[in-house]
């Protein structure tokens, strides 16, 4: 038997920890707020991001390098959904802007390499009760403008124009359920897509661990392949992590759109 | 056959999900890439809808993920 086996847990990474002994903290009858590093980690996110928007605030004419990217940014999701809803989108720019740049930080950050150093940055965005209640919220402004702007005739959604009378009690059903599905699958896929990737680091960073606690050769047959693996895979979560973010806003935005417009 | 065994063929099976939503992936972006070859002018106004293809497209394999997980973890 060579060195210890070191036994690597691809799901111990989602532990929700309560932090600093404030697991006893309890709100009325029974509800636990302890802080955790769930919570810690959307501190972090929205400080981070509070900063970023703050320091492109300046207004100035001619704007300059920090100001240049938040600004293309506001510009990126204002483009996106006056392309996807048209002149009304423009009043969804702030809740659209911050839910994308919040999921974007969330992604990126929890993906810093700050384990070399001894603190594990914690992906909330991996977890369904987070991305649950984002797509909730999204949820609930469809609804909410859908009924405000159109009343009882915001049903109308689900019978698409020129469906032949015979179809309805068919097409009906079906749209209803797809819409009713939204808030899941938008939900499932944030959190699921983070999910993979973390687990998919770990697995290959047990393969480098074992690998080369094994000996010298399983370490360059194994180890070494996984390393420059994980590197790749690294550079593939980046563009995930970025990807998600814009495909949340995106179906939000498509969602507003059917809510602003009908069809 | 027994449970556990059951359990981990099952999740192996469910990883022929992920392989087809990576078919589908790639089919989105090879048609996508194919004719905005053909067309560059018009590819960049229809990038909204190839995301809107890969996030369907995606979400198929990822829920073969979650049945995975879900026979592995908690089933």
């Amino acid at each position: 038997m060579a060195a210890e086996q070191a036994k690597v847990d691809p799901m111990y990474q989602f532990t929700i920890k309560p932090l600093g002994g404030s697991d006893e903290w309890v709100l009325g009858e029974g509800f636990n707020i302890a802080f955790t590093n769930s919570a810690m980690w959307m501190l972090i996110t929205t400080v981070v991001l509070f900063l970023f928007v703050l320091g492109g605030m300046r207004r100035q004419l001619v704007p300059g390098r920090w100001q240049m990217m938040v600004e293309t940014f506001t510009g990126f999701i204002d483009n996106m959904l006056e392309a996807n809803i048209g002149k009304a989108g423009r009043k969804y720019v702030p809740y659209v802007f911050s839910l994308f740049m919040f999921i974007l930080f969330a992604n990126l950050l929890g993906l810093l390499p700050l384990g070399v150093v001894g603190v594990h940055p914690f992906t909330f965005t991996s977890h369904f009760t987070v991305t649950g209640v984002l797509a909730i919220i999204s949820f609930s402004i469809v609804l909410l403008v859908g009924f405000w702007k159109h009343g009882f005739h915001f049903f109308s959604l689900f019978v698409p124009h020129g469906t032949p009378l015979p179809m309805i009690p068919v097409i009906a059903p079906i749209e209803f359920i797809s819409f009713m599905v939204r808030p899941f699958s938008l939900a499932l896929r944030l959190f699921v897509a983070m999910m993979a990737g973390h687990v998919l680091l770990e697995v290959l960073s047990s393969f480098v661990i074992d690998g080369t606690n094994a000996g010298v050769g399983f370490g360059l047959l194994v180890g070494l392949p996984s390393f420059i693996l994980m590197i790749g895979i690294c550079a593939l979560e980046l563009l995930v992590a970025g990807i998600q973010a814009y495909v949340f806003a995106l179906l939000t935005a498509l969602y507003i759109n059917d809510a602003e417009n009908l069809h | 056959m027994e449970m556990e065994a059951a359990k981990l063929i099952g999740a192996g099976l469910a990883a022929i999900g992920a392989g087809m939503a990576a078919i589908g992936v790639g089919n989105v972006f090879g048609s996508f890439l194919e004719s905005a070859l053909r067309n560059p002018g018009a590819a960049d106004g229809q990038q909204g809808r190839l995301f809107i293809g890969f996030a369907a497209a995606e979400l198929l394999g990822l829920l073969a993920f979650v049945v995975a997980m879900i026979l592995i973890f908690v089933a």
